[in-house]
């Protein structure tokens, strides 16, 4: 029996690559996914390695956040430096948002990596790792003094004895010094894109902590024979209450901790992708194995006439489905590892360069990619297979040949029930107060897919009618014959409509939600933008506070509105938590809600609705936060009104803000408001003071709002290149199914030709018939794009997401893809369908 | 007599050197219109490859087939499809109905791919004389073989075609529903003038035709006019006898 699975696969092997092609774009991806991921990860090894010492000393409660206000003093070191255990102890300085400005006065860098300023430091990391080491030149010696890392330095066309600017967040906004040596990593490790500027410490004070004699954390290198824990305890003894010791591991890991969670959303979003993918191939594949065996059915009749018994047949089946998985999973493990190398090129463009690091190719990958394979495939394969036992032995000596099928009113239930539950679990889980309400959501659209995909045959035959009229109408008899053939089995025709119609709701749903994101918020910025310019850094980062007292100089500015934020956790969830003086925040017209009142003291902090809402949380309660400061507790003061103009989602005074917050003093946002000056006049002054900080812009309402949609826009991106998946799978699907048709109607082929048919007329046939499954896909997907994409939105409404807005246009931009899927699909099985010989097809059974 | 169609030397060779096979040995032939002419002979004489070149479904390899005036020979496939649709009709063995359409649709088929309107007064003829009326909207599943055949038929027929084609085409019937076409054949000669060309081994069929055309080997070997089923026979017969001495190399060639 194996040697006529594998014959029979021998003899079909085209037409089954072409289905498991589905499948190895999904596992492609998987693979790609693992392999970006796990390359991704070991590249941030030697920066995290590198980025404690044995011994780590930090305002206490600081974590592995982004460095606050809050410093060691200067004179621990010496104290440290004196303990028994500790070799040296070195003090560090470092920031963010310190970018290197290129020869054409642009900043290196962007968006992604951080743009990191320090102090230079030689001292070793964990376990006497070596971290940056000069390659070029010689270390920072003062003021006047920067050493870059090689790949900017590369990057920004500077070389040693340069003039390099450089912009920074502190108080002095911009800074000349000249380059006086290269560093790099002695392990040969990558920045991945990050931008690195070294001065010497005291400089490094001076920039970054306003001249404090501070720290941002001190190292302290272990004696030989000095264990991480042994000199941590005796660190602890010595430092005072309001600092903190940890081992050089811990604190690396903690470091990592925020990224890893970056790389694991990336995972997720990607291996959603490869989902889809395997969702829809899985569904081509039950369609080729149903139609294969639906024309192999008086052959397999025969094996079971000549004693095959029932088992054996349903079991060659499987195997042919066992060896395609393998053969799938293969291919899907060699196409991912160019899939990864691709992403890696994608990342480097948005600046996340992993140049010099190999890929890395886990056990776990070729594991996941096997097992999917084969899972997918056999599993698809599994109804046609139990379908050819039922086949009875006597049908081989029949003339037609019918494989028992479910009845369609039978599926119409099924499909109908495991609909209506989706939907339920969808409703459950976007409206309901669930845990893992993902899971249910997503869980329920699947069910919803293959609910509309099992009653589809049925659902489907008032519109493949409707088409089939307008074929008569427009087409004649080749559109007569076209509609007729879509309607002779309604079963394959939605089975391969069905890859079309997931990845178009899938698309469907995700551009309502981006055009609704999108509305809302043009509408938000429209009901509540203020001022006349707001200026931020293009890259998100915090920039000097100089730059305000700047403008307010400006002619023609009668106030500026100052905001600050960073990131902390609230109840262990992110929110940015912000500062606004309370004179500034009835200029920005933030409205506060229930008879709330700006946060004053430094315990006081005014909540965002939605997040108050998320953390469960009134007026009064007491709330933690995770602040550079430590973990803290808070009164919520009030809440407030989402408004575009204030990204924070927590608010504290200022004074609380730098104080027992302990963020850093900078800025991220200022609102500037003119004394009725004319506003490009007003522009063109606020430009000018900006000139020489080129990461920084003012934006008017319209450019705001255009700055705001942009990440909505580039979630739209993504929705075309999941659309663009789904339509090449659509197209395999359509191409699979027609060139089996074909050759199952051969002789009817050979007839049609025989009384006269033109190639031109065949092939006319065929592509209609091949729009009509595409159309019908296209219109069911759409449909239930809508209605997902409704009801997500509805369930967002609270969410600050206001506006439902269903992108018509763009929906119907969808329907013509579809069309030109089918056109596209109908090339190869029209043209195989035009050569055959009308003679031998008139002669075959 | 008017001439329908005619064959010239007609030569149709499949593969070379010892496996080469002739299918067609330089035949000449004469249709005439209006005539119920049978071609028959043993299996592997070429009756069925005579049929396929004079149909346009096949070419041969030299000498010339002219259907009324055009000659076949050096047509592109473009013309030889508008040749078929226009002035040929077909009759299968195997009837070879689409099965997504009715009854009607079917028998209209040749001319709605040509966008040509029915003669609606001849339509009825038609269906009257295979007597199918009250079958016109069943599909091919639901009608019996010999109702198929005549459909087909029908759908052979209604085109008014120069010539009608019919491979076999009692070949996958019982007898009483052969007859019933055959006669159905006869009729349409007899009331309408139309000429057909049937390709058969059965001498009951034979015996419905105005002619019949003997090959063997590739050639014409005999021809009977207004035959009966026993001078039919009594050919055969000869023909067997003749061809007894060479029976491997026949054989071989079926």
């Amino acid at each position: 029996m194996l040697r006529v699975s594998l014959r029979s696969l021998l003899g079909r092997k085209v037409r089954l690559l072409m289905s498991t092609f589905a499948i190895v774009l999904g596992v492609s991806f998987v693979v790609g996914t693992l392999v970006f991921s796990d390359t991704l990860q070991r590249s941030f090894d030697s920066i995290f390695a590198s980025s404690a010492g044995d011994v780590v000393v930090r305002p206490d409660g600081q974590g592995g956040g982004p460095p606050g206000s809050r410093t060691v003093p200067g004179d621990v070191v010496d104290e440290l430096a004196a303990l028994p255990g500790a070799a040296r102890a070195d003090g560090q300085v470092a920031s963010i948002g310190v970018y290197v400005i290129d020869t054409d006065d642009r900043p290196v860098g962007g968006f992604g990596p951080p743009a990191l300023g320090q102090g230079w430091s030689d001292a070793p990391a964990v376990d006497g790792r070596e971290g940056l080491v000069i390659v070029e030149g010689r270390a920072p010696e003062g003021p006047e003094d920067v050493v870059l890392d090689t790949r900017t330095a590369d990057r920004a066309g500077y070389s040693l004895g340069d003039t390099v600017p450089i912009q920074t967040p502190g108080e002095q906004a911009r800074v000349e010094p000249t380059l006086v040596g290269l560093a790099d990593f002695a392990d040969g490790g990558s920045l991945n894109g990050a931008t690195l500027a070294a001065f010497d410490p005291a400089t490094a004070q001076d920039l970054f902590l306003g001249g404090q004699d501070a720290w941002t954390e001190v190292w302290v290198t272990a004696a030989d024979g000095v264990s991480q824990d042994e000199l941590v305890e005796q660190v602890r003894e010595v430092i005072d209450a309001d600092l903190e010791a940890v081992t050089g591991d811990e604190a690396a890991e903690s470091n990592a901790a925020d990224l890893q969670e970056a790389i694991g959303f990336l995972e997720t979003f990607l291996l959603v992708f490869a989902g889809v993918a395997l969702v829809v191939g899985a569904f081509l594949i039950v369609n080729t194995f149903s139609i294969l065996v639906a024309q192999r059915s008086r052959e397999l009749a025969l094996l079971r006439a000549l004693g095959a018994s029932r088992r054996q047949v349903t079991v060659s089946v499987l195997v042919e489905a066992l060896v395609l998985g393998v053969l799938g999973g293969t291919l899907g493990l060699g196409l991912g590892i160019l899939l990864a190398q691709a992403l890696a090129a994608l990342f480097a463009q948005a600046g996340l360069d992993l140049s010099g690091q190999p890929l890395v190719i886990a056990a776990r990958t070729p594991l996941a990619a096997y097992s999917v394979a084969v899972l997918v495939t056999v599993a698809a394969a599994l109804v046609p297979a139990l379908r050819t036992g039922r086949i009875a032995p006597v049908q081989a000596l029949r003339d037609d040949v019918a494989l028992p099928e479910s009845s369609l009113r039978r599926r119409l239930v099924v499909g109908l029930v495991l609909a209506v539950l989706g939907g339920a679990a969808l409703l459950v889980g976007l409206f309901g107060d669930t845990a893992y309400a993902g899971w249910v959501v997503g869980g329920g659209v699947l069910a919803v897919l293959l609910g509309v995909t099992a009653a589809s045959p049925l659902l489907s035959m008032p519109l493949l009618g409707a088409a089939a009229a307008l074929f008569r109408r427009v087409f004649g008899t080749v559109g007569v014959l076209a509609g007729q053939n879509t309607l002779r089995n309604p079963r394959r025709t939605a089975a391969t409509a069905s890859a079309l119609m997931i990845g178009l709701a899938l698309a469907g749903t995700m551009s309502i939600a981006g055009a609704s994101a999108s509305a809302s918020v043009d509408q938000q910025i429209e009901d509540s933008f203020v001022g006349d310019y707001v200026v931020t850094n293009v890259f998100g980062g915090p920039f000097s506070p100089s730059v305000a007292e700047a403008l307010v100089d400006v002619e023609g500015v009668d106030r500026v509105a100052v905001e600050r934020y960073d990131v902390a956790r609230l109840e262990g969830d992110f929110v940015f938590v912000g500062a606004v003086s309370g004179e500034d925040l009835d200029l920005l017209g933030l409205e506060l809600l229930d008879g709330s009142r700006p946060p004053s003291g430094d315990r006081e902090v005014l909540l965002a609705e939605q997040v108050a809402d998320d953390a469960d949380v009134r007026p009064g309660d007491t709330v933690v936060l995770e602040v550079p400061g430590g973990e803290q507790e808070w009164t919520v003061a009030g809440t407030y009104a989402a408004n575009p103009v204030v990204p924070a989602t927590a608010l504290v005074s200022p004074e609380a803000f730098s104080g027992r917050a302990g963020f850093a003093d900078q800025d991220r946002m200022l609102v500037v408001f003119g004394d009725g000056t004319a506003a490009d006049v007003l522009g063109e002054r606020i430009d000018e003071v900006l000139a020489d900080q080129p990461t920084l812009a003012a934006q008017d309402q319209q450019e705001y709002a255009e700055v705001q949609r942009e990440p909505i826009e580039q979630l739209v991106l993504m929705v075309f290149a999941l659309l663009g998946l789904a339509l090449v799978i659509a197209v395999l699907g359509i191409v699979n199914t027609l060139a089996l048709s074909v050759i199952e109607r051969t002789r009817e082929v050979g007839l049609l030709r025989a009384v006269g048919l033109g190639r031109g007329q065949l092939r006319r046939m065929v592509t209609l018939e091949s729009v009509a499954i595409s159309v019908l896909g296209a219109v069911l997907g759409v449909v239930l794009g809508v209605l997902f994409g409704v009801v997500m939105m509805t369930a967002l409404r609270d969410e600050g997401l206001e506006v439902i807005s269903v992108p018509w246009g763009q929906l119907a931009v969808y329907l013509v893809l579809a069309v030109m899927v089918g056109v596209l699909a109908a090339v190869l099985p029209a043209r195989r369908a035009a050569r055959l010989d009308v003679l031998q097809a008139i002669a075959t059974e | 007599m008017t001439v329908a169609a005619s064959v010239r030397d007609l030569t149709k060779i499949y593969g070379s050197g010892q496996t080469e096979v002739r299918a067609l040995d330089g035949v000449s032939l004469d249709i005439g219109a209006g005539e119920f002419t049978a071609v028959m002979g043993p299996s592997g004489s070429g009756k069925s490859t005579l049929m396929h070149c004079c149909a346009a479904l096949d070419t041969a390899d030299s000498g010339s087939v002219r259907i009324g005036d055009v000659e076949l020979t050096g047509l592109k496939d473009k013309a030889l499809t508008a040749l078929r649709r226009d002035e040929i009709g077909f009759v299968f063995q195997s009837f070879n109905l689409v099965p997504t359409l009715t009854a009607k649709e079917n028998v209209l088929l040749p001319l709605a791919i040509a966008g040509r309107r029915p003669d609606a007064e001849w339509f009825d003829q038609v269906v009257a004389t295979v007597g199918l009326a009250d079958r016109l909207g069943h599909r091919p599943n639901q009608l019996s073989g010999g109702q198929q055949q005549r459909v087909a038929v029908a759908r052979a027929l209604v085109s008014r075609p120069r010539i009608v084609f019919a491979d076999e085409p009692t070949g996958n019937l019982d007898s009483r529903s052969g007859a019933e076409v055959l006669s159905l054949l006869r009729r349409s000669v007899d009331e309408h003038q139309q000429t057909i060309v049937m390709v058969t081994h059965d001498p009951v069929a034979a015996a419905y035709t105005d002619r019949v055309v003997f090959l063997a080997d590739g050639r014409v070997v005999d021809e009977l006019r207004a035959p009966d089923r026993d001078a039919v026979l009594e050919v055969m017969t000869r023909m067997t006898e003749a061809a007894a001495p060479r029976d491997d190399a026949s054989a071989q060639e079926a």
